[in-house]
């Protein structure tokens, strides 16, 4: 994998706010990259940085290995969608594409060839005289895709893309984002503050917080083996055990005694000692939930508890479960609640259960 | 349920206050009697002095003069001024829009009282040149205060787009912020162009020989009942422009 965009050790301070810390990423060509994190975290100042409206206190930023980090915007082969868009009202839907090209000097020919082509592939030609105040949301968005493409950067930036949109068609634009992407092939990178749309929209993303990298990975891994507890619970929804190590296993099997609750054997990934104290994920789509007590065996971590919640949404419901001090969210697919049994009312008494595999060490706390 | 007649008869009212008082002078422009007590039947002959009336023509000359080349000034300085008010804020800023709105506070009176002695300690020749520095300081204000309100709508981040679209900071400038501020730097130009025909009180005091202005050549027609109808007949003709520039301002201001 080729480094393309390479940001090296920068940093950004806003009086004693340290908005970006430290940060270090390499982003390969072609690829879509998202930066995703909370507000503040500084995912917002880094793209700003990329953009080049902001100058960085240290560190520096390269794309196809020229240092940009010094170049006023306009110099810079990166073209940014706002995320309000930011057309300009008193050009027409076909002014603002060719903006860029104008900009830059281009014959008039290669102009209107290009605006052509990019009223095309977002799909707007017949818009093409409009002003932005008479398009829709999803129109301008487009629009402002399409000014940022004409140009042929060589990295394109897009601000919360799809935050100004509405449900349905936030859903419909992931789709066409994906869509573009794959027909430019220009690098990508988002940034958002919503995990699905990270999710959906990306091949690698970066967990942002407090202006530091917690995570680079793809979505799946980054889903399924979080590095930290700020991970885990930014993308997806997830139950945190704090036990200590009592019995290590081959193959990174470690069992873990959690007060209240009993001793699970989990998967590790890294390096445990006896006696460690450990905090440790379940996902709550990965709990069975089971009237009777499932069979007993060494691949099976099973606890009584009490329902204590139910909230349905159609596709899943979601069980609220207390066992002990311990409050553990669980949700189930209709048919995964399987076997005859009758739906768990509040109150009952079930059994949680899971695989080793789907307990995941997540933090490593120091030896006590 | 019958409708009060109070809030119609409150707006006949109010509108017949403002305008009764142009009506007459409208009327009294076509009125053969000198006094305009009663009337003795139409005539043209006001405007026809009016016409021959030399002196009146080179004062409305004077004026235009320093209306346009003030009003220009303005808008310039103007627009710079609600830039800077608008973009940077410290205790400096906040003397400069102190300074800016002081003239649409302050009497008129005491703003020429100033200006003139400010001209005489300086030795500068009260004339045109004084009439239009006068006219600029007050102008300035307005068009401030017209060109503040529509930068406060402005989004910054379209400058921002046109650096990233390849604009340097003066293209940026040139290409998105002026088209966007161009209706209301002309709106406040407009309002100051009509603010300066008409200005008496600052004029007064800052006019020197040869430079009497059209208001000013007013009230010193109006010393001799002899030329009162033509008085009536130029300012028929002052209130027709006057509402030609009003409807053509606030067209401008309404546009986006």
């Amino acid at each position: 994998m080729d480094d393309f965009l390479v940001i090296d050790h920068v940093s950004k301070s806003f009086g004693t706010q340290r908005a970006v810390d430290d940060v270090s990423l390499t982003v390969a060509k072609g690829e879509a990259f998202s930066l995703l994190g909370p507000s503040g975290c500084g995912k917002t100042t880094l793209l700003r940085m990329i953009a080049g409206f902001e100058r960085p206190d240290g560190g520096r930023i390269l794309v196809s290995g020229q240092d940009i980090t010094a170049l006023p915007p306009e110099l810079r082969p990166v073209n940014t969608v706002f995320q309000n868009y930011a057309l300009f009202p008193h050009l027409s839907v076909w002014e603002n594409i060719a903006f860029g090209l104008r900009m830059s000097r281009r014959p008039r020919e290669e102009i209107r060839s290009g605006v052509d082509r990019m009223l095309e592939l977002v799909r707007l030609s017949e818009h093409s005289r409009k002003r932005p105040a008479q398009l829709s949301g999803g129109q301008r968005q487009r629009v402002a895709i399409a000014r940022a493409l004409v140009n042929r950067p060589q990295v394109l930036l897009l601000d919360e893309p799809l935050a100004a949109l509405d449900l349905k068609l936030r859903q419909h634009m992931l789709m066409e984002l994906n869509t573009i992407h794959e027909q430019v092939g220009t690098t990508f990178i988002y940034v958002t503050h919503d995990q699905g749309e990270a999710m959906s929209l990306s091949d690698r993303i970066a967990v942002m917080n407090a202006g530091k990298v917690e995570q680079v990975d793809t979505p799946e891994h980054l889903y399924e083996t979080p590095r930290s507890s700020f991970v885990a619970t930014f993308i997806g929804d997830a139950n945190f055990f704090t036990g200590v190590a009592v019995e290590l296993q081959h193959e990174g099997y470690v069992r873990v005694m959690i007060d209240g609750l009993g001793s699970p054997l989990v998967l590790s990934n890294g390096a445990v000692t006896s006696n460690q104290t450990l905090r440790l994920m379940v996902r709550p789509e990965k709990i069975s939930l089971t009237l009777k007590r499932p069979p007993s065996g060494e691949r099976v971590n099973a606890f009584p508890g009490i329902v204590e919640d139910i909230a349905y949404f159609g596709s899943h419901t979601r069980y609220r479960i207390r066992a002990g001090e311990h409050s553990i969210l669980a949700q189930l697919q209709r048919s995964r609640f399987s076997g005859g049994e009758i739906d768990p009312v509040r109150g009952a008494e079930v059994w949680m259960s899971f695989h080793p595999d789907e307990g995941r060490v997540v933090r490593l706390e120091a030896a006590a | 349920m019958k409708r009060s007649w109070l809030p119609a008869l409150i707006t006949w009212g109010v509108i017949l206050f403002l305008f009764a008082p142009l009506v007459v002078l409208v009327v009294n422009s076509f009125n053969a009697s000198r006094f305009g007590g009663e009337w003795e039947g139409f005539t043209w002959s006001w405007y026809e002095k009016l016409w021959a009336a030399e002196e009146v023509w080179e004062s409305l000359w004077i004026t235009l003069r320093i209306a346009v080349s003030a009003s220009l000034a303005a808008m310039v300085l103007g627009t710079l001024a609600a830039y800077a008010l608008h973009r940077f804020r410290s205790w400096l800023q906040n003397v400069h829009h102190m300074l800016i709105t002081l003239p649409l506070v302050m009497p008129d009176i005491l703003m020429g009282m100033s200006l003139l002695a400010l001209f005489v300690l300086t030795g500068v020749e009260t004339g045109l040149l004084t009439i239009w520095i006068a006219h600029v300081t007050f102008c300035l204000s307005f068009v401030t205060m017209v060109v503040l309100g529509r930068l406060q709508d402005f989004d910054f981040t379209l400058l921002d787009a046109a650096r990233d679209l390849g604009a340097t900071q003066a293209a940026a400038v040139k290409k998105v912020l002026l088209p966007l501020l161009l209706p209301g730097v002309l709106a406040g130009g407009l309002l100051a162009f009509t603010l300066s025909i008409d200005d008496y009180v600052i004029t007064f005091f800052v006019s020197g020989p040869g430079t009497t202005t059209l208001p000013l050549r007013v009230a010193s027609m109006m010393k001799t009942s002899r030329s009162l109808p033509m008085i009536n007949a130029l300012s028929t003709l002052l209130i027709a422009s006057t509402f030609l520039f009003a409807a053509l301002s606030s067209r401008l201001q309404r546009r986006a």
